[in-house]
């Protein structure tokens, strides 16, 4: 059962989307569907009320960030999940770095609150209509956003750094 | 909002003066680092607000700079309470993207190490819910008992709460004469210890009425606000990752899942009782038919070889040298792997780009995604069912904050 309604599905939502839906392939696991980031509330709404696919979980909400793609910069990463027909599959939506702006969907997935606000935490993805972002696990004040590829981990061998309230000098290094 | 609707009358017919009490970081009850800003009038809360973060770690970030093998000791840390599991998971979720083919033996033996990795984790939850009612009594009981779980870990691995246990691809060296004496008598005698136990709370009439119609939730709200594991179940339905989606051959085995009705404090503790019960099925089914093979798969890119072949086989000592200098290929490709936690589904979405490091790694945290829903579950109860309720959803703060 499960095996028809997965191939279908890029069918059907292209056919009903149109150019808001723009490619599937599958990964390792999972089916993945790419669509426009204007169009994400409808799709996700139409997904959720469509009768064959029923998809009634949000399982996870994130961003992955590809500094070197042109106008692709952020993908915002929707885990799907069907109960009732046991299937799982992805909805990405590129964002550019110049304006990362998608929709919020708490309205549809009130469970997105969260993981939209970590996500405006680290990525600095801002999410239209949410009812509260603001950062959740970093502090209020920090001005900037962790998890972006350009904030590299600390090189273990720098000589600059001044440690001495955590213990460490030039000397006992 | 029904939560809201239902208790606003009540709320509004309350004269007193509102009070803004601090709830955590740093309390007893929490169970954990976090807050909760509670404005109550006299008992009965009016409204909360979480903060959260206390202790971060910046796992996901971390993850980003670190061989696959290396990140095993950060998933000890999110829900330390049943850190096997954690570790597993991940070992999965690798083993997934580069489709290694797992031996019968691992996934039985894994499953043992699970099952008690749940049942650490229930009888915490459990025991703590009875200390919070004020029955201190079974909390003694019980961590006996998981003080045998963990020396059943220490057998494998040497470790106890931050375990590092197995590696991709299988464990380190197969159960030892001694775990297999030591599970022998924990499943003669931790059935006893948890019926004297159940026989102190389960239908006990003053822990019945303190922890019944406390911090209900109904079954629509609870997958709305993402509920998976243990806390879904109380609430009426029966989804479970390991019966939904199979994985370290789950499907071999027979057990029950539970489900409550209410959805509230009592229910859940009910269904972790149970599963307690089914968990302990499924050790006896996975140890007594044990296969015979060996304890870990045919990789040799990921598994460290013995030390003897290093000194000795060229092909070992290329792989002990990739695999100690973090140099293993991995081929790229997205996977998303789900195992059922202590607290329900607990996920890994991995990208690789063929990287020594995973291109991204999230965690799907199931405390961080249902502790979302506490204000609308407490709003219009007393700041002692707020206790209750919190140490009933079982929230650890590692696995909330990452």
């Amino acid at each position: 059962m499960t095996s028809n309604l997965i191939p279908d599905l890029f069918h059907i939502l292209k056919s009903h989307f149109g150019d808001a839906v723009i490619q599937s392939h599958l990964s390792t696991d999972l089916l993945n569907i790419e669509i426009q980031p204007e169009s994400v509330k409808e799709i996700l709404l139409f997904l959720k009320k469509h009768p064959d696919y029923d998809v009634n979980f949000l399982t996870l909400l994130g961003a992955v960030h590809y500094p070197e793609q042109e106008n692709r910069n952020f993908a915002i990463v929707y885990h799907l999940h069907s109960w009732s027909k046991n299937i799982r599959f992805r909805i990405k939506a590129f964002l550019p770095e110049t304006n990362p702006t998608i929709d919020s969907v708490v309205t549809i997935y009130p469970c997105a609150n969260w993981m939209e606000r970590e996500t405006y935490d680290f990525y600095g993805i801002h999410f239209n209509d949410h009812p509260n972002l603001k950062r959740i696990l970093n502090e209020d004040d920090m001005d900037y956003f962790p998890m972006r590829k350009e904030y590299a981990l600390e090189d273990q061998s720098r000589e600059d750094k001044d440690d001495r309230y955590f213990g460490r000098t030039q000397h006992n290094r | 909002m029904e939560f809201k609707t239902k208790y606003k009358e009540e709320i509004e017919n309350l004269n007193g003066e509102l009070a803004t009490i601090n709830f955590g970081p740093t309390h007893p009850a929490t169970h954990g680092i976090f807050q909760n800003i509670l404005q109550v009038n006299g008992e009965k809360i009016v409204s909360s607000e979480q903060t959260l973060g206390y202790i971060h770690r910046a796992f996901e970030k971390l993850a980003e700079r670190r061989p696959y093998n290396q990140i095993t000791p950060i998933t000890d840390r999110l829900n330390y309470c049943s850190s096997p599991i954690n570790n597993m998971g991940w070992h999965m979720t690798v083993e997934k993207l580069i489709q290694a083919e797992i031996p019968k033996k691992v996934d039985y033996m894994r499953i043992i190490i699970m099952e008690l990795a749940r049942i650490a984790d229930h009888l915490i939850c459990n025991s703590v819910v009875g200390v919070d009612t004020g029955a201190l009594t079974g909390f003694t009981y019980l961590f006996q008992e998981r003080e045998k779980i963990y020396e059943l870990y220490e057998e494998v691995c040497g470790a106890r709460l931050t375990t590092n246990i197995g590696r991709i691809g299988g464990f380190e060296r197969d159960f030892s004469p001694e775990f297999h004496r030591k599970l022998k008598s924990f499943l003669i005698e931790f059935p006893k210890t948890f019926d004297q136990f159940d026989q102190l709370l389960s239908r006990n009439r003053i822990f019945m009425d303190r922890t019944k119609g406390v911090g209900p939730i109904s079954a629509e709200r609870a997958v709305d606000y993402g509920f998976v594991g243990p806390n879904l179940r109380a609430a009426g339905i029966d989804y479970d990752v390991r019966v939904m989606n199979p994985y370290a051959s789950y499907q071999d085995f027979d057990f029950d899942i539970p489900v409550g009705v209410q959805g509230d404090t009592y229910d859940r503790f009910m269904v972790r009782q149970e599963e307690i019960r089914q968990s302990l099925r499924i050790i006896h089914q996975a140890y007594n038919n044990l296969p015979e093979g060996s304890y870990k798969a045919d990789i040799p890119e990921f598994y460290l070889p013995p030390k003897e072949e290093v000194y000795h086989q060229m092909e070992a000592l290329i792989y002990h040298f990739k695999i100690v200098m973090g140099e293993t290929e991995v081929p790229v490709g997205e996977v998303y792997h789900a195992v059922e936690g202590g607290n329900g589904e607990l996920g890994y979405y991995l990208i690789s780009d063929g990287g020594r490091t995973p291109y991204r790694l999230q965690f799907r945290r199931p405390c961080f995604i249902y502790y979302q829903a506490y204000p609308e579950m407490i709003t219009g109860q007393t700041l002692s069912d707020a206790v209750l309720t919190l140490s009933s959803l079982n929230v650890i703060a590692g696995e909330l904050d990452a």
